[in-house]
């Protein structure tokens, strides 16, 4: 819940370079570790200088409460996470987090839905429905552009399930082509209801939701916007409400009322 | 050795120390309480409220830019109803002061609002919003004409007994006279800088970043452009003046008081940390201390030009 959220110094006590551009940092913060569910993202402060003057928004990659530390993934898009992919063992992070709305886990069945960079909230999704259903797997379908962004990562998730399914662009690895055509071809299960999880690019989510009404499936997805501030207080991080014919149209805000939404709280027609 | 006091009045509405918020960086209050005390801040100033909730822009309504960000957020609030309802109750368990920022289309806007808040209770003074276009005069806002400023501060003067702040645009040729025209009309104070009128372009798309394509620059990049209309209008006023504009520090904000404000608020700085004004609070506490002033008091209007 995001009223219970808090700031505080992370020290980063790990660093990967999974690719040329996609870094990962472990960093203890167990104020944050121990109260976070998957789907809720922390806000970075990269330095203490005015340039770049406003934190980053970062998904929660996994947890390990008895350690008490987090997990960020993330991709180098400008001079904040530049700037964050610099940082070595040892230094410290201001956070605030765990901020947002989370994914509401089911006891269905579920599937994994992650695109590009938006795997990342899903490792700790999948890890938290394996130990709170053991004995469902889950069915995780990742897509990215080539085998060098996603290899690495493929790892982690099938510590967790057996029922991995890669995609990419180039044909590097996995099915050719993207994640919605892998979803596509899923049979739609009688006995027992299914929700799906899914974070990534907007017009991955739009198929993915477009499937997932058809076929019956229940989906809930993690949307992205431009923030300030990430804790309700800017409202800059509008999206658009799915509002019925008499309703005014209004804004739901990714920071408080998500980021993770069911599907159809959201206006797909932008 | 006692500590410096803190305490400032702006006119009427006394405060404990001169640390403010800025309206649309702080929610309605309770958004920040798990980060800082409420209770220390010398006034909480609340999101602009309209007579009707406003659902704002379509998105993207924000992007950084170097040290700063734009804005184009579209005043959306709860309206004025669902305000006194459902977010006064928590303000009201607050010691610090509240000052409602209120905003309109037209005069009527205003005196309406003014009329509706001046006897709820919890409400210590008004902070009023004249950046907005006035719809009746072909959307030139009311915060450029010195005529309209001056006929929007008479409308809440005469609908209210409750302090009135003028919250002045930058947008402006000339500061002082915007100043004088509100002062004459009524003011009690006067609060400024509001945002800088930006714009930012996303070369690769060939589009602006901004969906309302132009939008309010704040952040430190604004603070030198803030202190010299700060300095400007005091020097060309009696009511108190409050310095808004890209504070992030206690120096900032002395800054700012040496300039002639008797108070500031703290904006864009709340979103990177969310105990700025606390800091603050106590870097104004640390630096009076340090030069043996007795009192805040003693540094409002304090710069020497000889």
């Amino acid at each position: 819940m995001a009223l219970s959220s808090v700031q505080v110094a992370g020290e980063i006590i790990g660093v990967e370079k999974i690719t040329h551009d996609i870094f990962r940092q472990t960093i203890l913060a167990p104020e944050i570790a121990h109260q976070a569910v998957p789907g809720q993202f922390l806000m970075v402060r990269i330095g203490f200088e005015l340039d770049p003057l406003l934190r980053r928004p970062f998904s929660i990659h996994q947890i390990r409460e008895d350690e008490g530390t987090l997990q960020i993934l993330f991709k180098v898009i400008g001079k904040g996470t530049r700037l964050l992919s610099q940082k070595r063992e040892g230094e410290t992070l201001d956070l605030l987090g765990p901020l947002g709305k989370g994914f509401n886990a089911q006891p269905d069945k579920n599937i994994l839905v992650g695109g590009g960079i938006g795997v990342a909230p899903l490792l700790f999704l999948a890890d938290w429905l394996a130990n709170k259903n053991p004995g469902s797997a889950s069915k995780i379908l990742l897509g990215a552009r080539t085998r060098e962004e996603i290899e690495a990562l493929t790892h982690d998730f099938a510590k967790i399930t057996d029922d991995l399914l890669i995609a990419t662009d180039d044909g590097s690895m996995g099915h050719h082509g993207f994640i919605p055509e892998l979803l596509e071809k899923v049979q739609p299960c009688e006995s027992k209801p299914l929700t799906v999880y899914s974070c990534g690019p907007y017009p991955m989510l739009k198929k993915v939701v477009t499937i997932c009404r058809k076929k019956g499936w229940n989906a809930q997805v993690s949307l992205e916007a431009m923030m300030a501030c990430g804790i309700s207080a800017c409202l800059g991080c509008a999206v658009k409400k799915a509002a019925g014919k008499s309703e005014k149209m209004s804004y739901l805000h990714v920071c408080k009322d998500g980021p993770v939404f069911h599907s159809e709280e959201v206006d797909w027609n932008e | 050795m006692n500590k410096p006091s803190l305490k400032v009045a702006v006119g009427a509405l006394e405060l404990k120390n001169p640390v403010m918020t800025a309206s649309g960086t702080f929610g309605y209050g309770q958004e920040y309480e798990t980060y800082l005390d409420l209770n220390t801040l010398g006034a909480i100033v609340v999101k602009g409220i309209s007579i009707k909730p406003r659902p704002g822009n379509p998105p993207p309504r924000v992007v950084e830019t170097p040290s700063g960000m734009l804005n184009a957020i579209g005043l959306e609030n709860v309206g004025v109803e669902r305000f006194i309802d459902e977010k006064l109750p928590y303000l009201r368990k607050i010691e610090s002061k509240v000052v409602v920022n209120i905003l309109g289309d037209s005069i009527d806007d205003y005196r309406q609002l003014a009329e509706t808040l001046d006897d709820v209770t919890g409400v210590h003074a008004l902070e009023i919003n004249i950046s907005c276009p006035n719809v009746k005069k072909g959307g030139v806002a009311f915060g450029t004409v010195p005529k309209m400023a001056n006929e929007v501060t008479k409308a809440v003067r005469n609908a209210c007994r409750l302090p009135i702040i003028l919250k002045l645009s930058p947008n402006v040729t000339n500061i002082v006279e915007i100043a004088k025209a509100v002062e004459e009309g009524g003011a009690d104070a006067i609060s400024l800088i509001n945002t800088l009128l930006g714009m930012a372009i996303d070369i690769h798309a060939r589009r602006p970043k901004l969906a309302n394509i132009v939008g309010g620059l704040s952040g430190p990049a604004i603070k030198p452009v803030a202190i010299r209309m700060v300095w400007q209008v005091a020097q060309n006023v009696k009511i108190p003046v409050i310095g808004i504009g890209g504070i992030t520090n206690a120096e900032d904000a002395i800054e700012f008081m040496l300039a002639g404000a008797t108070a500031i608020e703290v904006g864009t700085a709340n979103f990177i940390n969310p105990h700025a004004t606390i800091d603050i609070v106590n870097g104004i506490s640390a630096f009076l201390e340090k030069y043996n002033y007795k009192s805040v008091d003693e540094i409002i209007g304090a710069l020497d030009v000889s």
